[in-house]
Protein backbone atom coordinates (compact mmCIF):
# COMPACT_ATOMS: atom_id res chain seq x y z
CA UNK A 1 0.00 0.00 0.00
CA UNK A 2 2.89 2.49 0.66
CA UNK A 3 5.08 1.15 -2.81
CA UNK A 4 6.23 3.54 -5.05
CA UNK A 5 3.81 3.91 -7.73
CA UNK A 6 1.22 5.85 -5.60
CA UNK A 7 3.59 8.12 -4.11
CA UNK A 8 5.48 9.73 -7.33
CA UNK A 9 2.62 11.57 -8.56
CA UNK A 10 2.16 13.43 -5.33
CA UNK A 11 5.84 14.19 -5.54
CA UNK A 12 6.04 15.51 -9.32
CA UNK A 13 2.71 16.32 -9.68
CA UNK A 14 3.29 18.13 -13.27
CA UNK A 15 5.42 15.27 -14.33
CA UNK A 16 2.78 12.74 -13.53
CA UNK A 17 -0.17 15.12 -15.72
CA UNK A 18 2.27 15.50 -18.86
CA UNK A 19 3.00 11.50 -19.01
CA UNK A 20 -0.44 10.68 -18.06
CA UNK A 21 -1.80 13.05 -20.99
CA UNK A 22 0.57 11.28 -23.26
CA UNK A 23 -0.63 7.87 -22.63
CA UNK A 24 -3.84 9.00 -22.58
CA UNK A 25 -3.64 10.24 -26.37
CA UNK A 26 -1.81 7.52 -27.28
CA UNK A 27 -4.39 4.96 -26.10
CA UNK A 28 -6.76 6.74 -28.23
CA UNK A 29 -5.06 6.77 -31.02
CA UNK A 30 -4.46 2.90 -30.93
CA UNK A 31 -8.69 2.73 -30.66
CA UNK A 32 -9.57 2.22 -34.36
CA UNK A 33 -6.36 0.10 -35.27
CA UNK A 34 -6.65 -2.29 -32.14
CA UNK A 35 -10.22 -2.87 -32.40
CA UNK A 36 -9.86 -4.22 -35.74
CA UNK A 37 -6.82 -6.26 -35.52
CA UNK A 38 -8.85 -7.99 -32.96
CA UNK A 39 -12.18 -8.16 -34.70
CA UNK A 40 -9.79 -10.24 -37.98
CA UNK A 41 -8.63 -12.07 -34.92
CA UNK A 42 -11.99 -13.73 -34.72
CA UNK A 43 -13.34 -16.36 -36.90
CA UNK A 44 -15.94 -13.87 -37.97
CA UNK A 45 -16.13 -12.09 -40.80
CA UNK A 46 -15.82 -8.34 -40.89
CA UNK A 47 -18.76 -7.42 -43.02
CA UNK A 48 -21.61 -9.47 -41.45
CA UNK A 49 -23.75 -8.91 -38.50
CA UNK A 50 -21.93 -10.14 -35.54
CA UNK A 51 -18.66 -8.58 -36.63
CA UNK A 52 -20.11 -5.67 -36.83
CA UNK A 53 -21.63 -5.83 -33.91
CA UNK A 54 -18.26 -6.78 -32.30
CA UNK A 55 -16.52 -4.39 -33.80
CA UNK A 56 -18.67 -1.82 -32.62
CA UNK A 57 -18.42 -3.07 -28.85
CA UNK A 58 -14.63 -3.53 -28.89
CA UNK A 59 -13.65 0.10 -29.90
CA UNK A 60 -17.02 1.73 -28.07
CA UNK A 61 -16.19 0.34 -24.92
CA UNK A 62 -12.45 1.02 -24.65
CA UNK A 63 -12.88 4.19 -25.99
CA UNK A 64 -16.26 5.32 -23.52
CA UNK A 65 -14.06 4.25 -20.89
CA UNK A 66 -11.08 6.38 -22.09
CA UNK A 67 -13.05 9.35 -22.27
CA UNK A 68 -14.96 9.12 -18.72
CA UNK A 69 -11.42 8.09 -17.22
CA UNK A 70 -9.90 11.38 -18.68
CA UNK A 71 -13.13 13.55 -17.77
CA UNK A 72 -13.37 12.36 -14.47
CA UNK A 73 -9.65 13.23 -13.59
CA UNK A 74 -10.26 16.41 -14.79
CA UNK A 75 -12.99 16.87 -13.32
CA UNK A 76 -11.83 15.56 -10.05
CA UNK A 77 -9.20 18.47 -10.51
CA UNK A 78 -11.23 20.88 -11.10
CA UNK A 79 -14.28 19.90 -8.27
CA UNK A 80 -11.31 20.57 -6.09
CA UNK A 81 -11.83 24.46 -6.66
CA UNK A 82 -15.34 24.21 -5.87
CA UNK A 83 -15.88 22.90 -2.65
CA UNK A 84 -19.63 23.44 -1.57
CA UNK A 85 -18.46 25.92 0.90
CA UNK A 86 -16.89 27.99 -1.59
CA UNK A 87 -20.19 28.03 -3.95
CA UNK A 88 -22.02 28.98 -0.96
CA UNK A 89 -19.89 32.10 -0.24
CA UNK A 90 -19.96 32.87 -3.83
CA UNK A 91 -24.12 32.61 -3.88
CA UNK A 92 -24.65 34.16 -0.34
CA UNK A 93 -26.80 37.36 -0.64
CA UNK A 94 -26.99 37.73 -4.03
CA UNK A 95 -29.97 38.77 -5.71
CA UNK A 96 -32.33 36.65 -7.85
CA UNK A 97 -32.11 36.29 -11.73
CA UNK A 98 -28.26 36.31 -12.59
CA UNK A 99 -27.55 34.36 -9.63
CA UNK A 100 -30.03 31.80 -10.84
CA UNK A 101 -27.74 31.21 -13.92
CA UNK A 102 -24.75 31.49 -11.95
CA UNK A 103 -25.77 28.69 -9.63
CA UNK A 104 -27.13 26.21 -12.11
CA UNK A 105 -23.25 26.82 -13.83
CA UNK A 106 -22.05 26.31 -10.19
CA UNK A 107 -24.01 23.05 -9.94
CA UNK A 108 -21.84 21.10 -12.81
CA UNK A 109 -18.41 21.78 -11.32
CA UNK A 110 -19.47 21.40 -7.11
CA UNK A 111 -19.12 17.64 -6.15
CA UNK A 112 -21.72 16.50 -4.08
CA UNK A 113 -23.35 12.94 -3.42
CA UNK A 114 -26.90 12.94 -3.99
CA UNK A 115 -27.78 12.10 0.06
CA UNK A 116 -26.05 15.91 0.47
CA UNK A 117 -29.12 17.52 -1.13
CA UNK A 118 -31.13 18.35 1.95
CA UNK A 119 -28.26 19.59 4.33
CA UNK A 120 -26.71 21.26 1.24
CA UNK A 121 -30.42 23.16 0.88
CA UNK A 122 -30.25 23.42 4.42
CA UNK A 123 -26.72 25.57 4.89
CA UNK A 124 -27.46 27.34 1.54
CA UNK A 125 -30.48 28.73 2.91
CA UNK A 126 -29.11 29.42 6.41
CA UNK A 127 -26.26 31.48 4.92
CA UNK A 128 -28.51 33.90 2.87
CA UNK A 129 -28.42 32.43 -0.45
CA UNK A 130 -32.19 32.53 -1.72
CA UNK A 131 -34.88 30.08 -2.15
CA UNK A 132 -35.00 30.05 -6.06
CA UNK A 133 -30.99 30.39 -6.65
CA UNK A 134 -30.88 27.10 -4.01
CA UNK A 135 -33.40 25.45 -6.05
CA UNK A 136 -31.57 26.27 -9.41
CA UNK A 137 -28.19 25.16 -7.66
CA UNK A 138 -29.99 21.61 -6.81
CA UNK A 139 -31.77 21.22 -10.01
CA UNK A 140 -28.53 21.70 -11.87
CA UNK A 141 -25.84 19.60 -9.90
CA UNK A 142 -27.29 15.68 -10.28
CA UNK A 143 -29.02 16.04 -13.93
CA UNK A 144 -25.74 17.78 -15.36
CA UNK A 145 -22.76 16.45 -15.04
CA UNK A 146 -19.52 15.06 -16.45
CA UNK A 147 -20.86 11.80 -16.19
CA UNK A 148 -23.96 12.33 -18.36
CA UNK A 149 -22.26 14.77 -20.78
CA UNK A 150 -18.90 12.36 -21.54
CA UNK A 151 -21.63 9.33 -22.05
CA UNK A 152 -24.02 10.86 -24.49
CA UNK A 153 -20.62 12.95 -25.94
CA UNK A 154 -19.13 9.64 -26.71
CA UNK A 155 -22.02 7.39 -27.80
CA UNK A 156 -24.40 9.93 -29.19
CA UNK A 157 -21.39 12.87 -29.92
CA UNK A 158 -21.56 16.32 -29.23
CA UNK A 159 -24.55 18.19 -30.69
CA UNK A 160 -26.29 15.67 -28.34
CA UNK A 161 -24.25 16.33 -25.35
CA UNK A 162 -23.92 20.12 -25.90
CA UNK A 163 -28.03 20.09 -26.49
CA UNK A 164 -28.22 18.38 -23.04
CA UNK A 165 -26.32 20.37 -21.11
CA UNK A 166 -27.77 23.99 -22.73
CA UNK A 167 -31.65 22.81 -21.96
CA UNK A 168 -30.22 21.22 -18.47
CA UNK A 169 -28.44 24.22 -17.73
CA UNK A 170 -31.89 26.41 -18.93
CA UNK A 171 -34.43 24.30 -16.78
CA UNK A 172 -32.79 24.82 -13.81
CA UNK A 173 -32.10 28.36 -14.41
CA UNK A 174 -35.45 29.23 -14.82
CA UNK A 175 -37.49 26.51 -12.40
CA UNK A 176 -35.10 27.99 -10.08
CA UNK A 177 -35.92 31.76 -10.82
CA UNK A 178 -39.76 30.69 -11.33
CA UNK A 179 -40.07 29.43 -7.62
CA UNK A 180 -38.14 32.43 -6.28
CA UNK A 181 -41.18 34.83 -8.08
CA UNK A 182 -43.61 32.79 -6.31
CA UNK A 183 -42.22 33.85 -2.95
CA UNK A 184 -42.74 30.26 -1.37
CA UNK A 185 -40.17 30.60 1.98
CA UNK A 186 -42.91 30.43 4.31
CA UNK A 187 -43.55 26.45 3.01
CA UNK A 188 -40.06 25.72 3.79
CA UNK A 189 -40.58 23.48 7.20
CA UNK A 190 -40.26 25.94 10.76
CA UNK A 191 -37.71 24.39 12.04
CA UNK A 192 -35.51 25.48 8.79
CA UNK A 193 -36.75 28.83 9.13
CA UNK A 194 -35.96 29.15 12.68
CA UNK A 195 -32.57 27.97 12.23
CA UNK A 196 -29.83 31.10 13.00
CA UNK A 197 -28.74 32.26 10.20
CA UNK A 198 -25.12 31.82 9.43
CA UNK A 199 -22.26 33.78 7.66
CA UNK A 200 -20.36 32.19 4.86
CA UNK A 201 -16.67 32.02 5.28
CA UNK A 202 -14.18 30.32 3.12
CA UNK A 203 -11.94 28.61 4.98
CA UNK A 204 -8.09 29.78 4.22
CA UNK A 205 -5.30 28.21 1.90
CA UNK A 206 -6.02 26.42 -1.33
CA UNK A 207 -5.13 22.99 -1.93
CA UNK A 208 -1.79 22.20 -3.72
CA UNK A 209 -1.19 20.74 -6.99
CA UNK A 210 -0.24 17.40 -5.94
CA UNK A 211 -3.84 17.27 -3.47
CA UNK A 212 -5.85 18.35 -6.74
CA UNK A 213 -4.13 15.34 -8.52
CA UNK A 214 -5.06 13.37 -6.03
CA UNK A 215 -8.70 14.07 -6.01
CA UNK A 216 -8.58 13.61 -9.54
CA UNK A 217 -7.54 10.10 -8.95
CA UNK A 218 -9.96 9.63 -6.43
CA UNK A 219 -12.48 10.69 -8.52
CA UNK A 220 -11.67 8.09 -11.11
CA UNK A 221 -11.62 5.34 -8.41
CA UNK A 222 -14.71 6.39 -6.79
CA UNK A 223 -16.80 7.05 -10.20
CA UNK A 224 -14.95 5.14 -13.04
CA UNK A 225 -14.70 1.95 -10.30
CA UNK A 226 -18.44 2.35 -9.75
CA UNK A 227 -20.09 3.09 -13.43
CA UNK A 228 -17.87 0.88 -15.58
CA UNK A 229 -20.37 -2.35 -15.31
CA UNK A 230 -23.26 0.20 -16.47
CA UNK A 231 -21.24 1.56 -19.60
CA UNK A 232 -20.49 -2.47 -20.84
CA UNK A 233 -24.16 -3.08 -20.58
CA UNK A 234 -25.19 -0.02 -22.30
CA UNK A 235 -22.88 -0.76 -25.21
CA UNK A 236 -23.31 -4.54 -24.89
CA UNK A 237 -27.03 -3.70 -25.75
CA UNK A 238 -26.43 -1.16 -28.03
CA UNK A 239 -24.35 -3.66 -29.72
CA UNK A 240 -26.64 -6.63 -29.09
CA UNK A 241 -30.26 -5.55 -30.63
CA UNK A 242 -27.90 -3.92 -33.59
CA UNK A 243 -30.23 -5.80 -36.58
CA UNK A 244 -31.94 -8.11 -34.33
CA UNK A 245 -35.09 -5.93 -33.17
CA UNK A 246 -36.84 -4.16 -36.33
CA UNK A 247 -35.59 -0.53 -36.28
CA UNK A 248 -38.69 1.30 -35.78
CA UNK A 249 -40.01 -1.15 -32.88
CA UNK A 250 -40.24 1.63 -30.33
CA UNK A 251 -41.15 4.35 -33.03
CA UNK A 252 -44.47 4.02 -33.18
CA UNK A 253 -44.86 4.52 -28.99
CA UNK A 254 -42.03 6.67 -28.42
CA UNK A 255 -41.18 8.65 -31.85
CA UNK A 256 -41.83 11.97 -32.92
CA UNK A 257 -45.27 11.50 -34.43
CA UNK A 258 -46.69 10.47 -31.06
CA UNK A 259 -47.60 13.62 -28.95
CA UNK A 260 -48.24 11.63 -25.78
CA UNK A 261 -44.91 10.45 -25.58
CA UNK A 262 -43.22 13.09 -24.14
CA UNK A 263 -45.13 13.21 -21.25
CA UNK A 264 -45.67 9.45 -20.68
CA UNK A 265 -41.60 9.45 -20.45
CA UNK A 266 -42.06 12.06 -17.90
CA UNK A 267 -44.32 10.08 -15.87
CA UNK A 268 -42.54 6.89 -16.14
CA UNK A 269 -38.96 8.37 -15.21
CA UNK A 270 -39.74 10.48 -12.16
CA UNK A 271 -40.74 7.24 -9.58
CA UNK A 272 -37.35 5.53 -11.08
CA UNK A 273 -34.29 6.24 -9.18
CA UNK A 274 -30.88 6.13 -10.70
CA UNK A 275 -27.63 8.15 -11.92
CA UNK A 276 -26.66 8.82 -15.47
CA UNK A 277 -24.84 6.00 -16.36
CA UNK A 278 -27.86 3.45 -14.60
CA UNK A 279 -29.48 5.08 -17.64
CA UNK A 280 -27.55 5.20 -20.22
CA UNK A 281 -28.27 1.54 -21.44
CA UNK A 282 -31.70 2.53 -21.62
CA UNK A 283 -31.35 5.39 -23.33
CA UNK A 284 -29.09 3.40 -26.31
CA UNK A 285 -31.45 1.02 -26.45
CA UNK A 286 -34.71 3.11 -27.15
CA UNK A 287 -32.78 5.15 -29.63
CA UNK A 288 -31.21 2.45 -31.42
CA UNK A 289 -34.80 1.60 -31.90
CA UNK A 290 -36.57 5.06 -33.20
CA UNK A 291 -37.40 6.81 -30.19
CA UNK A 292 -37.16 10.39 -30.71
CA UNK A 293 -34.26 11.78 -29.27
CA UNK A 294 -36.67 14.71 -26.91
CA UNK A 295 -38.55 11.81 -25.64
CA UNK A 296 -35.26 10.33 -24.85
CA UNK A 297 -33.58 13.02 -23.17
CA UNK A 298 -37.06 14.03 -21.42
CA UNK A 299 -36.86 10.56 -19.98
CA UNK A 300 -33.38 11.14 -19.21
CA UNK A 301 -33.77 14.34 -17.31
CA UNK A 302 -36.69 13.04 -15.43
CA UNK A 303 -35.13 9.94 -13.94
CA UNK A 304 -31.74 12.05 -13.01
CA UNK A 305 -33.31 15.42 -11.82
CA UNK A 306 -36.87 13.89 -9.98
CA UNK A 307 -36.91 11.08 -8.02
CA UNK A 308 -39.13 9.48 -5.30
CA UNK A 309 -36.39 8.60 -2.52
CA UNK A 310 -34.84 12.03 -3.19
CA UNK A 311 -38.40 13.80 -2.28
CA UNK A 312 -39.19 11.95 0.65
CA UNK A 313 -35.81 13.33 2.04
CA UNK A 314 -36.95 16.58 0.83
CA UNK A 315 -40.01 16.41 2.59
CA UNK A 316 -38.33 16.77 6.15
CA UNK A 317 -37.40 20.60 4.88
CA UNK A 318 -40.12 21.40 2.41
CA UNK A 319 -43.84 21.64 3.33
CA UNK A 320 -46.21 19.60 0.88
CA UNK A 321 -47.04 22.78 -1.34
CA UNK A 322 -43.38 23.43 -2.32
CA UNK A 323 -42.61 20.02 -2.76
CA UNK A 324 -45.52 19.95 -5.39
CA UNK A 325 -44.58 23.27 -7.13
CA UNK A 326 -40.82 22.30 -7.27
CA UNK A 327 -41.87 19.01 -9.07
CA UNK A 328 -44.44 20.70 -11.13
CA UNK A 329 -42.24 23.37 -12.06
CA UNK A 330 -39.42 20.97 -13.43
CA UNK A 331 -41.05 18.12 -14.50
CA UNK A 332 -42.90 21.28 -17.15
CA UNK A 333 -39.79 22.56 -17.88
CA UNK A 334 -38.66 18.41 -18.49
CA UNK A 335 -41.37 18.37 -20.77
CA UNK A 336 -40.81 21.64 -22.57
CA UNK A 337 -37.41 20.42 -23.94
CA UNK A 338 -38.63 16.85 -24.96
CA UNK A 339 -41.05 19.02 -27.38
CA UNK A 340 -38.67 21.28 -28.41
CA UNK A 341 -36.14 18.67 -29.25
CA UNK A 342 -38.81 16.74 -30.80
CA UNK A 343 -39.76 19.59 -33.36
CA UNK A 344 -36.47 21.02 -33.86
CA UNK A 345 -34.35 17.40 -34.95
CA UNK B 1 -12.84 3.28 22.62
CA UNK B 2 -14.10 5.68 19.90
CA UNK B 3 -17.32 7.31 19.34
CA UNK B 4 -17.61 7.76 15.22
CA UNK B 5 -20.36 9.25 13.66
CA UNK B 6 -21.32 9.02 9.95
CA UNK B 7 -23.86 11.78 8.96
CA UNK B 8 -26.07 10.82 5.84
CA UNK B 9 -29.14 10.59 5.03
CA UNK B 10 -28.79 6.90 3.95
CA UNK B 11 -26.99 6.59 0.38
CA UNK B 12 -24.70 4.73 -1.00
CA UNK B 13 -21.95 6.46 -0.51
CA UNK B 14 -22.52 6.88 3.19
CA UNK B 15 -23.23 3.27 3.90
CA UNK B 16 -19.42 2.54 1.96
CA UNK B 17 -18.04 5.10 4.46
CA UNK B 18 -19.46 3.05 7.37
CA UNK B 19 -18.64 -0.28 6.43
CA UNK B 20 -15.05 1.48 5.07
CA UNK B 21 -14.84 3.04 9.11
CA UNK B 22 -15.86 -1.01 10.62
CA UNK B 23 -13.16 -2.41 8.31
CA UNK B 24 -10.13 -0.13 8.87
CA UNK B 25 -10.70 0.25 13.01
CA UNK B 26 -11.37 -3.66 13.12
CA UNK B 27 -7.80 -4.11 11.66
CA UNK B 28 -5.98 -1.41 13.24
CA UNK B 29 -7.74 -2.86 16.43
CA UNK B 30 -9.33 0.25 17.70
CA UNK B 31 -13.21 -0.45 19.67
CA UNK B 32 -15.46 2.25 18.05
CA UNK B 33 -18.99 2.74 18.67
CA UNK B 34 -20.50 3.59 15.11
CA UNK B 35 -23.65 5.36 14.85
CA UNK B 36 -25.48 6.45 11.64
CA UNK B 37 -26.83 10.04 11.91
CA UNK B 38 -29.53 10.35 9.28
CA UNK B 39 -32.06 13.14 10.36
CA UNK B 40 -31.09 16.42 8.40
CA UNK B 41 -31.82 18.02 11.63
CA UNK B 42 -29.04 16.53 13.31
CA UNK B 43 -26.88 16.36 10.77
CA UNK B 44 -26.96 20.38 10.53
CA UNK B 45 -26.29 20.62 14.34
CA UNK B 46 -22.57 19.67 13.45
CA UNK B 47 -22.35 22.48 10.22
CA UNK B 48 -21.67 19.77 7.73
CA UNK B 49 -22.84 20.59 4.53
CA UNK B 50 -21.79 17.89 2.37
CA UNK B 51 -22.34 14.56 3.52
CA UNK B 52 -21.32 11.80 3.94
CA UNK B 53 -19.34 13.14 6.99
CA UNK B 54 -17.47 11.73 10.02
CA UNK B 55 -17.40 13.08 13.24
CA UNK B 56 -14.79 11.40 15.45
CA UNK B 57 -15.28 12.03 19.45
CA UNK B 58 -17.48 14.75 18.55
CA UNK B 59 -14.87 16.77 16.01
CA UNK B 60 -15.81 16.53 12.49
CA UNK B 61 -13.06 15.16 10.49
CA UNK B 62 -14.45 14.55 6.90
CA UNK B 63 -17.21 15.99 4.85
CA UNK B 64 -17.92 15.21 1.62
CA UNK B 65 -17.81 11.89 -0.32
CA UNK B 66 -16.24 9.03 0.66
CA UNK B 67 -13.27 9.40 2.46
CA UNK B 68 -9.85 7.34 1.36
CA UNK B 69 -8.68 4.86 2.98
CA UNK B 70 -5.34 6.49 4.00
CA UNK B 71 -7.56 9.21 5.70
CA UNK B 72 -9.42 6.66 7.88
CA UNK B 73 -6.46 5.28 9.15
CA UNK B 74 -5.08 8.58 9.93
CA UNK B 75 -7.63 8.72 12.68
CA UNK B 76 -7.26 5.08 14.01
CA UNK B 77 -3.88 5.85 14.63
CA UNK B 78 -3.04 2.74 11.73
Amino acid sequence: MHDLPIHWPQRSPRLFLGLAALCWAGLYALLIPVSEALVALLPVARDSHAGAALQFFLYDTPKVLLLLTGVVFVMGMVNSYFTPERTRALLAGRREGAANAMAAGLGVVTPFCSCSAVPLFIGFVQAGVPLGVTLSFLIAAPMVNEVALTLLFGLFGWRVALLYLGLGLGVAMVAGWLIGRLGMERYLEDWVREMPRVRATLEAGSPALADRVDAGCHAVREIVGRVWPYILAGIGIGALIHGYVPEDFMAAIMGREAWWSVPLAVIIGVPMYSNAAGVIPIVQALLAKGAALGTVLAFMMSVIALSLPELVILRKVLKIRLIVTFVAVVASGILLVGYVFNSVL
Amino acid sequence: MKNVKVMGTGCANCRRTAALIEQVAAVAGVEIRLEKVEEPRDIMAYGVMSTPGVVVDGEVVHAGGVPAREKVERWFGA
